[in-house]
């Protein structure tokens, strides 16, 4: 028995918990989200797992959503309406901004709606709740990786060749998962007390679809509200994809470090706003 | 294996707030709060203004519980047992005061949380098992043990949307029951499944609390509370009323249960019961208890003796298709016996409407000695009307029922029996 204490204790130092009322707005507890890595892998893997069940197409949806976007834009906006394209095929110049966009649109509906989806876990179990949001936005980066396939198929078709600025691919992917979680995390918490937000989600994404440089260039903005303009984090996302996948001329560096900050900003302020929302979302969801 | 504190919950109080209120002033109070960061105590000064539609669900809750002991929670609906297992199990924070706790906690507050009825048997155990804290490596090894306690090893690959009823619980109780922390909260999850299963989760739960765990136990069952817990606390209205060993804790429970105060001898005023539940309307007034020779019922009735129940209540509308229950119960909260008026082959069949008196008559009342709980109800067109739980106890008396000079003690009921010797055989002298 007495060995039995010594090894328990040994191996497994009991933890300790101290519940109270409110705790200190600065402490974002990152160590104890760690702890949960698990769940949040689980929760991905059920995510995707459950996301193409029962229909007839399944993950083909991933492509097709922004592929045929970019057919339309292509007619529309290409050939019609002869909207510049910075010396790229349209089709090409479209999609690759389809790309993060879809992502990023998705991701959004997914993580506003995933606290409120998630209220019988909320309600019954504990764990930390910015996993949920977390989870719903890292899930959608599946899709990206089909849809991303497909950008590769459609530069080979058109004999564009990745320039060395490739290597600053993963920053703006960053820089897509963040905007994403950003907004997720202040529009989920907000949806577990105004339903008002789910349907203001359609609108939302719809008039930030135009706010994005998606089927324009944000060479057409007028230079002296660029900066204003790159507050809207996904135009330094898009520019970005455009500039270190195409290796386009010309480095949207300003435009991309303004997105950076709004993006640190607004997701500092949406974990800040989670974390205290956070404690009523049992007895209000 | 572990010593010292496990959990020690000091001064801990509860408060919800009633109907949501203004929801825009709490978005705002929100803003404002971030915008204040760590002046956050004022806020909680300015919200004082809407203390009417507030509750204290908990309030003043200190106690001390040590490693490897069972504790009971016991109280009646609404008396903040749940509010109270779920602040431990950190899924509602509390409004003042401060837990700490010693260990790992794992809670059966509802089993099967987070099933996600595409996903298999096999899929969902490891999910469900990291929804409740266990690591993946540690489902792993218990994963045969758990297919093997939920009995559906056939159907492991299937989706759980195909189980029956019975297996998707079964399963969920399984892996809830092959948590290993060092602290368990259980809250009434042997409700669920047969008879055989039932049983199953109970050798389960003993099996745990003998293996020197640390378990809160709430039920309304007080056999099983007394059976698995060494000591209880009774929760009264958020308060902390009791605690200590279990057999004084229930004795509290069952004192503060069965005294509906309203009470004057045989004659109980039911307009002002409290334990009462009205879907449609207060319509029970008063009950009348009465024994052989229409004696008014007073300390309690003899085994054996009559029992006439006369219930006063009142119609404002006409109805043909009303209908009353009398329920006995025991002291753990089992049922005894049920006299219904649907039983009744001469039932008055017209319309009635304005104060009414039904009548229930027992010829012979065959409890043995004891106090029982008595509750009642009336539905009107066969949907529950007025429902009130307890409505009286009525303490059965020692009496000579077999007429030896005996009373009878042991089992629910008497029934008239006889012994003898058939042919008896004796040495001839």
């Amino acid at each position: 028995m007495a060995t039995e204490t010594l090894s328990r204790i040994e191996t497994a130092p009991i933890p300790v918990t101290v519940i109270q009322p409110r705790r200190p707005f600065w402490d974002f507890e990152l160590g104890h989200l760690w702890e949960y890595h698990e769940l949040l892998f689980f929760l991905i893997w059920r995510d995707v797992k459950v996301r193409y069940k029962q229909t007839a197409l399944g993950v083909a949806w991933a492509v097709l959503q922004p592929l045929l976007a970019t057919l339309i834009f292509s007619i529309f906006f290409g050939r019609l309406a002869k909207i510049p394209s910075d010396g790229i095929p349209y089709p090409v110049f479209a999609y690759v901004a389809m790309v993060p966009w879809q992502y990023f649109a998705n991701a959004l509906a997914e993580s506003s709606n995933s606290l409120v989806a998630s209220q019988n876990l909320i309600k019954k179990v504990y764990f930390p709740r910015l996993i949920i949001p977390i989870g719903s936005v890292m899930a959608g980066l599946v899709d990206f990786c089909f849809s991303f396939t497909i950008l590769i198929v459609m530069m080979f078709h058109y004999g564009i060749r990745p320039s060395g600025t490739i290597i600053f691919f993963p920053v703006f992917l960053l820089l897509a998962v963040c905007t994403a979680l950003a907004a997720g995390l202040w529009l989920s918490a907000l949806n577990v007390q105004f339903r008002d937000v789910k349907h203001t989600i359609p609108f939302l994404v719809q008039f930030w679809f135009f706010m994005t440089p998606v089927v324009y260039p944000s060479s057409i903005v007028p230079p002296k509200w660029r900066m204003l303009y790159g507050l809207n984090p996904m135009s330094g996302v898009v520019e970005g994809f455009r500039y270190s996948v195409l290796g386009k001329a010309g480095h949207p560096s300003q435009l991309i470090w303004v997105s950076a900050g709004a993006v640190l900003v607004m997701l500092f302020g949406g974990i800040l706003y989670f974390r205290r929302m956070e404690s009523s979302f049992a007895d209000i969801v | 294996m572990l010593s010292g504190i496990a959990i020690r919950s000091e001064g801990l109080g509860k408060r919800y707030t009633l109907g949501g209120g203004a929801p825009y002033k709490t978005l705002r109070e929100s803003l404002t709060g971030i915008a204040r960061g760590a002046a956050s105590k004022v806020r909680s000064l300015a919200t004082g203004k809407s203390e009417d539609n507030s509750f204290w669900a908990l309030r003043d809750i200190s106690f001390e519980l040590k490693h490897g002991e069972v504790l009971g929670v016991i109280g009646r609906n609404g008396a903040g047992k749940s509010t109270l297992l779920k602040i431990f199990s950190r899924i509602t924070w509390p409004t003042e005061g401060r837990v700490t706790i010693y260990g790992r906690v794992g809670s059966l507050l509802e089993v099967g949380t987070g099933f996600h009825p595409e996903l298999t048997g096999r899929e969902n155990i490891f999910l469900n098992g990291a929804i409740m804290g266990m690591r993946r490596a540690e489902i792993a090894t218990k994963f045969d043990e758990i297919v093997a306690f939920a009995e559906v090893e056939k159907f492991i690959d299937t989706p759980v949307k195909h189980y029956s009823s019975g297996m998707y619980v079964r399963l969920a109780f399984a892996i809830a029951a092959h948590l290993e922390p060092e602290i368990l909260i259980v809250d009434e999850v042997l409700a669920v499944g047969d008879l055989a299963f039932q049983q199953k989760c109970l050798g389960k739960m003993s099996e745990v609390s003998n293996s020197g765990r640390t378990i809160l136990f709430v039920s309304h069952n007080m056999a099983i509370i007394e059976r698995l817990c060494q000591r209880a606390m009774v929760l009264h209205a958020g308060r902390l009323e009791f605690f200590g060993e279990t057999e004084d804790a229930i004795k509290h429970y069952m004192s503060e249960l069965i005294a509906p105060g309203e009470s004057e001898g045989h004659v109980f005023d039911l307009a002002k019961a409290s334990h009462r539940r009205s879907n449609i309307g207060p319509y029970l007034q008063r009950m009348e208890l009465y024994t052989d020779d229409d004696a008014p019922v007073l300390e309690g009735i003899r085994i054996g003796a009559s029992l006439k129940v006369k219930v006063y209540f009142d119609l404002p509308v006409p109805t043909r298709s009303f209908d009353m229950g009398l329920a006995f119960d025991d002291m753990f909260n089992q049922r005894i016996f049920t006299a219904h008026s649907l039983f009744e082959p001469d039932r008055y069949q017209g319309e009635i409407v304005g104060p009414q008196v039904f009548v229930c008559e027992i010829p012979s009342l065959t409890l043995t000695p004891g106090i029982y709980n008595l509750r009642i109800w009336l539905d009107i067109n066969h949907v529950e009307a007025d429902f009130i739980n307890p409505v009286a106890r009525l303490t059965v008396l020692e009496s000579d029922y077999y007429g030896t000079g005996k009373a009878p003690w042991n089992g629910i009921f008497v029934l008239k029996h006889r012994w003898y010797v058939e042919a008896p055989s004796v040495i001839e002298r």
